[in-house]
């Protein structure tokens, strides 16, 4: 019943240069969206990939579960000493992630230019 | 005194993730045909998908014999919408999640939903079924709770 969760990954370089690992998500996020969510954040090379954009663009339907499968995701990466931003949420979503506090720990921009440039 | 007239739909749901979906798709259909905003619409499809959630997971333990009742009832200002599972219900409320513990691995990542639910809409009880079962959730949202 749920909308299998996709995921890739491109790299991109910021206005400031910086190279930028984007996470591009399609589908629903929720309980089964364990390995595109945190499997594709895993398999980025931790040395390289210091700056992270995780793309909802095209992701309809985030449940309780799939924000607890991103802040595994922020968990992982605060450890590593990456920096995290998101883009695409709709407003319902952004308000969502608001409530929970996500936004303490990653920030939201509308767009992809928004957020390469914030990086 | 005019009567108020109550319009009620029902959907029952296999314990089966996923068929949330069915519940917030029916949510969504009554609220905008009340004439609901979309902002308010979408705070209601994710809570009856958080209260569905629950219901199938932990009221019913994704018991496949057992299905999740969704009662809407449509009245002149409000939406009304129960959730019933064959569990003991909830005896007690979560902590309020917080994300600083969360991110020190001082707390479960999980366990949002309650605190979705109850963030989203004007009112929620949980409410225990009298024989230890058919215990329910209630949700209202309210047409003018937010109107400017």
């Amino acid at each position: 019943m749920q909308n299998e969760t996709k995921a890739r990954v491109d790299q991109l370089t910021s206005p400031a240069g910086a190279p930028v690992s984007v996470l591009r998500f399609e589908g629903d996020i929720a309980s089964t969206s364990k390995d595109a969510v945190l499997g594709t954040y895993q398999s980025l090379p931790k040395n390289d990939a210091k700056k992270i954009l995780l793309d909802f663009t095209k992701v309809d339907y985030i449940n309780s579960s799939g924000i607890a499968l991103v802040i595994q995701l922020l968990i992982e990466a605060a450890n590593a000493g990456q920096k995290v931003c998101a883009f695409g949420l709709s407003a319902h979503f952004t308000k969502v992630f608001t409530m929970v506090g996500i936004t303490k720990y990653a920030d939201l921009y509308p767009g992809q230019a928004e957020a390469l440039a914030a990086l | 005194m005019s009567e108020i007239k109550t319009t009620t739909v029902e959907v029952r749901l296999p314990s089966r993730m996923g068929f949330e979906k069915v519940a917030m798709s029916t949510a969504s259909a009554v609220a905008k045909l009340m004439g609901f905003p979309d902002d308010r619409v979408e705070d209601l499809k994710t809570a009856v998908a958080e209260a569905c959630i629950n219901a199938i997971e932990h009221g019913n333990r994704l018991n496949d014999k057992l299905s999740v009742g969704v009662v809407l009832s449509a009245g002149e200002d409000s939406l009304e919408v129960k959730v019933i599972d064959d569990g003991k219900g909830m005896t007690k409320q979560p902590a309020k999640p917080d994300i600083d513990r969360k991110m020190h691995g001082e707390e479960d990542p999980r366990g949002m939903g309650m605190f979705l639910i109850q963030a989203l809409v004007d009112e929620a009880e949980w409410v225990v079924g009298t024989e230890g079962n058919s215990s329910y959730v209630r949700l209202v949202i309210r047409l003018d709770q937010h109107a400017e």
